[in-house]
């Protein structure tokens, strides 16, 4: 144990020890679609409290990688080792929040039942549900600032609101690792920002981001490490030295770049 | 069939109590079930396998006989040919499922028909195609029973993880709802409960009971689980008042059940206080 590894870990849920900091491992992640290759030699080691931008053009194998990370997809050969161990399935310990454009949010459900949601992998499909859940999931909702909207229907939801109550589920499902596919698409520049600030305190709270996007110029002020692909791996490490022109211009092949404005 | 002269004097001959009570049953299991079609916005789907089980019926007829049992069998197995078909299909070419389907079915279809007429089973073509609620015997209501019993129960048992995968499978699976089982097993409660419709209101008129009741609580409610109680009410409400409406005016039960479920969702459309034509809503 280092130094760098001494930062609390929050777990509202108690009963975990955390004797050591918590790594993620991918090592020579490949993964294919029937028989076209969709990602390869993905190698990168990350631990709890970074938030990192998974960056690349169209195609890349962006949602591929999360979906791979999150067990949802078999990857073909690799290993992604979470805590020590090799990660087979799906884990509480693993939130996957897909893009809000994929749900949908008429949906008869409020911001508190969706919220709830993430206490299933500790409810299963019976138990009934304790003060302990209701507990941590009042807390997901404090996190997020969502208690005065935690009644209303989740058609009526900004873009903004809609993302919080994502990552207030992902809270209440106690993750400490959240894979979010494009989470800053379709809100504007205040909602924006003010997702970013909650990404600062669930990093500062030991938690793991790692999150598409696509927005060159914005990776810097919101994201801690990028990791630049291109359906395989372009670069990986922290946005000030591995964020260059250099990198940018191998992964989206040449002209493009920071200057794309919106 | 004899005419009664009254609706009381049809009322005390055991085939009217038959075909109330069938009423009663179907109505409530297809509106149970209905609200899993519309949250999983399958329809469609529906309507492609209640057309898939003509053929199956009309093979298992062709093969060993004309038994309630023979009929059920059938209609699973080519509720599951059309299906797993489908799926083979799109997974081996480059056609998508829907398309797979739509050939599949259809050609079924045709076969099927053409089998039951061969076999000179016009009337009975006729209740497949559009129901025989009236016609029931003690053995049917018994598999319309236990076909409902089981819809029921299994849905109730399976709603918190069934919430889930329907509202995204992707977020059901990372939490590890068992996406796969939940999958085969509301597709094999689908098609016990379309087995049940088939015979109350006909392959042609079955989407319509599996899809109107909860579509119209659709409308009033925004808890999810009101969806499945009171679209089994819906259902139930529906097909009774229907049984007691053709029977005056001398209408086919069948197709009263769902003009009579139409008119409900069309009046839920209209004058719903949240989401009707006519509310005030603001979204955003």
């Amino acid at each position: 144990m280092t130094s760098a590894t001494s930062k609390e870990h929050v777990c509202w849920g108690g009963g975990h020890n955390h004797a050591h900091h918590h790594q993620l491992e991918v090592r020579e992640l490949c993964v294919s679609y029937r028989d076209v290759s969709a990602l390869s030699g993905i190698n990168f080691a990350t631990e709890c409290g970074r938030s990192i931008a998974l960056i690349g053009p169209n195609g890349a194998g962006k949602s591929t990688l999360l979906k791979t990370l999150a067990g949802l997809m078999q990857a073909d050969s690799g290993s992604i080792i979470w805590r020590g161990k090799a990660l087979t399935k799906s884990s509480h310990e693993i939130a996957y929040l897909p893009q809000r454009g994929d749900v949908d949010w008429n949906f008869p459900i409020t911001v508190r039942g969706l919220v709830e949601m993430g206490r299933y992998p500790n409810l299963g499909w019976w138990r009934s549900y304790s003060r302990h859940d209701a507990d941590i999931v009042q807390r997901a909702l404090t996190a997020m600032d969502l208690l005065d909207l935690q009644d209303r229907q989740i058609n009526a939801l900004s873009g903004g609101q809609q993302q919080r109550t994502f990552l207030a589920r992902a809270l209440a499902q106690e993750a400490h690792v959240l894979l979010l596919d494009e989470p800053f698409t379709g809100l504007d520049k205040p909602a924006q920002e003010n997702l970013s600030r909650l990404f600062r305190e669930l990093t500062a709270e030991g938690r793991l981001l790692i999150a598409s996007h696509h927005d060159l110029q914005t990776v810097s002020g919101f994201f801690d490490d990028v990791l630049l692909i291109k359906r395989t791996q372009v670069v990986f490490g922290d946005v000030v030295t591995s964020f260059t022109p250099e990198n940018i211009a191998r992964a989206y092949g040449g002209a493009a770049g920071m200057t794309n404005d919106e | 069939m004899t005419t009664f002269p009254t609706l009381t004097d049809f009322l005390a001959e055991p085939i009217a109590k038959r075909a109330l009570l069938a009423c009663l049953m179907i109505g409530f299991s297809n509106g149970f079930v209905s609200a899993f079609v519309v949250l999983r916005k399958s329809a469609l789907k529906i309507g492609t396998l209640s057309h898939a089980l003509l053929p199956g019926i009309a093979l298992a007829v062709l093969m060993v006989g004309l038994t309630q049992w023979s009929a059920l069998a059938g209609a699973v197995f080519a509720a599951l040919i059309v299906g797993l078909g489908s799926i083979f299909l799109s997974r081996t070419s480059r056609l998508d499922q829907d398309t797979s389907m739509g050939i599949l079915y259809t050609t079924a279809f045709a076969g099927g028909y053409l089998i039951l007429t061969r076999l000179d089973m016009r009337q009975k073509l006729d209740e497949w195609l559009f129901g025989s609620i009236v016609g029931m015997a003690d053995s049917d209501l018994w598999i319309a029973f236990g076909i409902s019993l089981i819809a029921v129960i299994a849905l109730t048992a399976l709603q918190r993880p069934l919430l889930i995968y329907l509202f995204e499978p992707n977020i059901a699976a990372s939490l590890g709802v068992p996406v796969r089982f939940l999958n085969y097993a509301t597709f094999a409660i689908t098609i016990l409960v379309l087995i049940s419709s088939l015979q109350a209101v006909g392959c042609i008129l079955s989407v319509g009971l599996m899809v109107a009741p909860a579509a119209t609580v659709y409308l009033l409610t925004n808890n999810a689980r009101t969806l499945f109680w009171g679209g089994g009410l819906i259902g139930a409400f529906g097909s009774v008042a229907a049984f007691f409406i053709s029977y005056p005016l001398g209408w086919s039960v069948s197709a009263t059940i769902i003009l009579v479920l139409g008119s409900l969702f069309l009046l839920a459309y209209i004058f719903s206080p949240r989401y009707g034509l006519f509310s005030k809503r603001t979204q955003h």
